[in-house]
């Protein structure tokens, strides 16, 4: 189905099928008001008083009508439940392989950062037809991305990263909210997302100004902040080597195992005694305040990059 | 309408209003019923301030650019607005007016169980009154009426403290008016007066006083905590020094989602009231709306975390709180059928308070029904955060409770001040808000799905045809609001002198003079039929 | 019954109500209710606290040791004992012993006070120690090293939450002092008959309350570091 004329553009993969879901909610609205106002419009034209003493007779109830008027409801919210929830949980989880960009909401901008390291402010350029996953967090108070015409929105928070993501259907430039209010120029924290076909794409990107990728100029950040003093690649010193253990398990002191992901990897950062590695003692210092957020996630994509080389032979006797 | 007269009062039977003269019988009186009416005079005057906000607000959403302000004046015109129509308004309204003057009347006693709490609650409203004035005054408030951490607690440069202050005193006040309410109608009822005897209003303000009860000592201690945060910068709500954000919403959701039923429920009771009385029939399913008042306070416990769909909470937490969201829908909608099936073989007039009422019903289930697409995760994705969420609640509180509140004053206006207002005048401006309202708040539906966030200051030209619609509406609505408030205080001096019973309602309120006598009841009164009984074998004489 | 009980009987009805039962049913449901709302407020504290706890265990267990638990256990002995002299008070109310009434209200006071002395005393304490956060906060020597183990960076959330939990307690007690005070001039004036002291009930119900809060917070707080 087209949107219909109170509707924004259906401009991506989801956006058809959160209006479907609309256009029942609407219909079900307008349906159930239609009949109450007929009915009591009715009943009001029909039984209007005509005399003034007159005392119409007692109805005390039906235990039939209730029944029927409290199950006729419950089926059409539990159809719109199962409806919405399976839509909402099947576009929770982007699809394998998405294009992975790191936004930074801050008052009053959105920054972007794409993996080559092309960066934006206030804009948002993705290919057509690829899956985009956003990895967000704030400098400062909680933001919130919102793109009405893919359908999408989510929180964006200081101290954590949200996710949100979309793939586009259409080339165009669409607007980007902020729709959480953020102090006095929320309203000015607007910006675009232009969707362009994929070569015309790749040329923007080539096109860009500085030719280093977020992973090289996290590799930087890493060896300015001494990383490798302490995280030798073989894992034989003071800190666990990093090769291979972005996204996979990691065991810790307390006997936990976690999965070493963009959460995990921020909080050894800036909270390194929150999780220890088992065998390794709580020795690395904090970096919070030290690393701005767009240097954080640089560093976060070169362990993205380290997560994928194979991990060196460890000695025996280190466990 | 017969030509005016000055109905003469030195022949006037003594009652609550003539019982005693001057300021002091005024202020330190323990009479609910005087109470009551220093509570209808603070909160048309909070009323009145909330409003002028709006108005501002409608004025200067005109022009994309904003047409009045800087932008930071308007985030402070929203924000006051929200914290004086909810916690100095709606909160108050109906349980405080009305609850206050009916429930001891209603349960056949002489006052309530506390009467000096019930003066004190009043009072304790006043000084939080005056701190939210002062931190309006003194340079405003600008986090929303929400106060979302980080912003409020450590961004924030504006009068949060004091209305913090404002805000948690005031709590008391609804936490002792319930506690009067429920002890009242627990103890007091009078002989006769079971449970299911009473009329659908006691249930609902029962009802309601469970969640003020409950619910607000956690609206306190959430907003104690976010003022030490403020003042002292620990931590426990900043990501910076190690708290969580997120927990902030949760504490003040737990609250703030009970706290709209304590704004429906109340009114929910006086449209029972008024569509028994002028359909002259037994509320259909008297039972079941009774209970559904208490399922719904119980229900409205367990679902706030559909405000926080998109914090990027867990899936399973999300699924959770849409299936109690859309739980808690049916007992309203329960209701709203058994209304209508009253109508059904009644007998029905058109008086002022009854058009009140339906237009209540109607508008209560457009909004209603509006909930269920915020109830349903995949719709709430796109529109949390945007006009459609803005329309929803002003549909459910201006559409409902307002109009509840201002039905339930023109039913029992001559009971309250033993006088008549102008009915014509009364049908107008019901017709009047009832037209301005929709033509305020339903473009903001569509303006939410085109997108439009809210609490924007300027916005895309694109959005500004739906913007002045609404802006126009909301003069109309305005209008609307004045007249009642011309008429009724007219009426306090040249309306029509009321008799005891002039709708010919049951109910024990009925059966005393109109304005009531200060002990209420010549003698305690024993109730021998169930509620609304109007029907011919169970008319007593009349 | 004689004229002088039906007197006393009416003394202390109020006009609302029709016979002293219903006013003495009617005070009993209100105070209830009422300590039903200050479990929601301390709750609401309460359910923070549970979640900084689970979020910083170790910040919270190193803050425990900074307290005192000899003192802590000390408090408690003595809130206790002023709940036993509250319950003996009533009591006295109940069995129309003036007396009695009079001195063991005096005597819960008196405990109170000790109690609130003890914890002037701690928070004294806690500015010696510079564990005060935002106000003096600088931990150092034999308190930094307790505090370290479990991150110094969110320590002051557990001072915050002590001075929070045990603050709002205290304020607590500070009303009650009063209204106990409020009780001994009314006894002392004969306000009070075996068939009217519900004024007596109340606070008492009330002074149980918030003996009770601290039977909760001196565990989360004082015992939680887990090192007898």
């Amino acid at each position: 189905m087209q949107s219909l004329p109170f509707q924004p553009e259906q401009a991506s993969t989801i956006a058809r099928s959160v209006d479907q879901l609309y256009f029942f909610l609407t219909a079900v609205t307008l349906f159930f008001t239609a009949l109450i106002f007929s009915i009591i419009f009715y009943f009001m034209i029909k039984y209007r008083r005509r005399a003034p003493g007159e005392r119409p007779k007692a109805i005390e109830g039906s235990f039939p009508l209730e029944v029927l008027w409290t199950a006729i409801p419950t089926l059409i919210v539990a159809v719109i439940f199962v409806w919405s929830s399976t839509l909402y949980f099947r576009n929770s989880e982007p699809p394998k392989g998405a294009m992975e960009i790191f936004v930074t909401g801050k008052q009053w901008m959105w920054k972007v950062e794409h993996p080559e390291g092309q960066r934006e402010i206030n804009e948002l350029h993705v290919p057509l037809g690829r899956p985009i996953k956003l990895t967000m967090t704030s400098e400062d108070v909680i933001h919130d991305f919102f793109v009405p015409a893919f359908r999408v929105k989510k929180d964006v928070l200081p101290g954590r990263f949200t996710t949100l993501w979309f793939e586009a259907t259409k080339v165009g430039t669409f607007h980007l909210f902020c729709a959480q209010y953020c102090g006095a120029f929320h309203a000015g924290m607007i910006g675009s997302i232009i969707v362009q076909e994929p070569d015309e794409y790749e040329s923007w990107l080539a096109g860009g100004a500085p030719g280093e990728s977020m992973e090289q100029a996290g590799a930087k950040v890493f060896q300015a902040s001494g990383c490798p003093t302490c995280h030798l690649a073989d894992g034989t010193g003071l800190g666990p080597s990093l090769l291979g253990v972005y996204g996979n398990p990691v065991k810790l002191t307390t006997g936990e195992t976690v999965t070493a992901d963009d959460a995990y990897m921020r909080e050894s950062i800036v909270l390194p005694k929150a999780k220890i590695v088992l065998g390794y003692s709580p020795i690395m210092p904090s970096f919070q305040g030290q690393m701005t957020e767009e240097q954080l996630n640089n560093v976060i994509a070169y362990l993205r990059a380290l997560g994928k080389a194979q991990p060196k032979p460890k000695e025996e006797g280190k466990q | 309408m017969s030509t005016a007269t000055l109905e003469p009062r030195v022949h006037a039977p003594r009652n609550y209003l003539n019982a005693d003269y001057g300021w002091k019988s005024w202020l330190f009186t323990l009479d609910h019923k005087r109470i009551a009416l220093l509570y209808l005079v603070s909160i048309t005057f909070f009323f009145v301030i909330g409003g002028s906000f709006a108005v501002l607000m409608r004025i200067h959403l005109v022009e994309p650019q904003g047409a009045l302000v800087q932008p930071e004046t308007y985030n402070k015109l929203f924000t006051l607005h929200g914290i004086v129509m909810i916690f100095f308004f709606l909160i108050p309204s109906i349980p405080a007016v009305l609850g206050n003057f009916l429930v001891p009347l209603m349960v056949g006693a002489r006052d309530l169980a506390f009467p000096k709490l019930n003066l004190l609650s009043w009072y304790i409203y006043i000084v939080g009154g005056l701190f939210t004035l002062y931190s309006a005054i003194a340079g405003g408030v600008d986090t929303g009426w929400t106060f979302y951490t980080p912003y409020s607690s450590t961004y924030s440069n504006t009068q949060v403290t004091a209305v913090a202050i404002g805000v948690f005193i005031t709590g008391f006040s609804s936490i002792l008016t319930g506690l009067n309410f429920i002890v009242t109608i627990h103890k007091m009822r009078a002989p006769g007066l079971t449970w299911f005897r009473m009329p659908l209003f006691l249930w609902a303000m029962y009802a309601t006083s469970i969640i003020m009860v409950l619910g607000t000592p956690v609206l306190a201690i959430t907003i104690f905590l976010l003022a030490l945060e403020h003042l002292f910068h620990v931590g426990i709500f900043s990501p910076a020094l190690g708290g969580d954000p997120l927990l902030f919403q949760h504490l003040f959701w737990f609250y703030s989602h009970p706290a709209v039923y304590i704004m429906i429920l109340p009114a929910m009771g006086v449209v029972s009231e008024i569509i028994a009385c002028f359909a002259r029939k037994r509320i259909f399913g008297y039972k079941i709306v009774a209970f559904s008042s208490v399922a719904i306070a119980v229900l409205g416990f367990l679902v706030w975390g559909h405000h926080m769909f998109v914090t990027g909470q867990s899936v399973y937490a999300g699924l959770i709180f849409s299936l109690l969201s859309f739980l808690v829908a049916i007992p309203s909608a329960i209701k709203v059928f058994n209304w209508t099936a009253t109508l059904y073989k009644g007998s029905i007039s058109y008086d002022a308070p009854m058009l009140y009422a339906l237009g209540f019903i109607g508008l209560f289930t457009m909004g209603g029904l509006t909930g269920l697409f915020l109830a349903s995760l995949a719709t709430d994705v796109h529109l949390n955060g945007t006009y459609f969420i803005v329309a929803h609640f002003h549909y459910i509180m201006v559409g409902g409770a307002v109009m509840g509140y201002l039905g339930g004053i023109h039913f029992w206006w001559p009971k309250i001040s033993g006088r008549k207002y102008p009915n014509m005048w009364a049908g107008i401006a019901a017709v009047i808000i009832f037209v301005g309202f929709n033509l305020t708040f339903f473009p903001q539906f569509i303006l939410g799905y085109l997108g439009m966030p809210r609490r924007y200051a300027f916005y895309p030209a694109e959005f500004q045809v739906l913007n002045v619609m609404s802006s126009a509406g909301a003069t109309v609505l305005g209008v609307g609001y004045l007249i009642p408030l011309i008429y009724l205080i007219w009426s306090m001096r040249y309306g029509p002198v009321a008799e005891p019973n002039p709708w010919g309602a049951t109910g024990l309120e009925w059966q005393t003079s109109s304005p009531p006598p200060t002990e209420n009841f010549a003698e305690i009164p024993v109730v021998t039929e169930e509620a609304y009984a109007y029907a011919p074998e169970e008319a007593a004489g009349d | 019954m004689t004229d002088a009980e039906a007197h006393a009987q009416h003394a202390g009805l109020a006009h609302q109500f029709e016979d002293l039962e219903q006013q003495q049913e009617a005070d009993a449901l209100g105070i209830w209710l009422f300590l039903v709302t200050e479990i929601m407020f301390f709750g609401g504290l309460f359910a923070a606290y549970a979640i900084y706890r689970w979020l910083y265990f170790g910040v919270f267990q190193g803050g425990s040791h900074i307290l005192d638990i000899r003192l802590g256990a000390a408090n408690t002995v003595v809130l206790l004992g002023s709940s036993l002299t509250m319950a003996l008070s009533v009591r006295s109310a109940q069995t129309g012993n003036r007396r009695a009434l009079v001195l063991f209200l005096v005597a819960t006071m008196i405990l109170g006070g000790i109690f609130l002395g003890v914890k002037a005393y701690e928070y004294n304490q806690k500015f010696v120690e510079h564990v005060v956060p935002s106000l003096d906060w600088a931990p150092e020597g034999q308190t930094l090293a307790r505090l370290s183990p479990g991150g110094l960076e969110h320590a002051q959330i557990y001072f915050f939450f002590y001075f929070a939990m045990t603050g709002l307690h205290a304020l607590h007690m500070i009303i009650g002092m009063g209204l106990l005070l409020w009780l001994v001039l009314r006894a002392r004036k004969d306000s009070f008959t075996p068939h009217y002291f519900a004024p007596v009930e109340v606070v008492g119900l009330y002074w149980h309350f918030v003996d009770i809060v601290w039977i909760f917070l001196f565990p989360l707080l004082y015992l939680i570091g887990g090192r007898y």
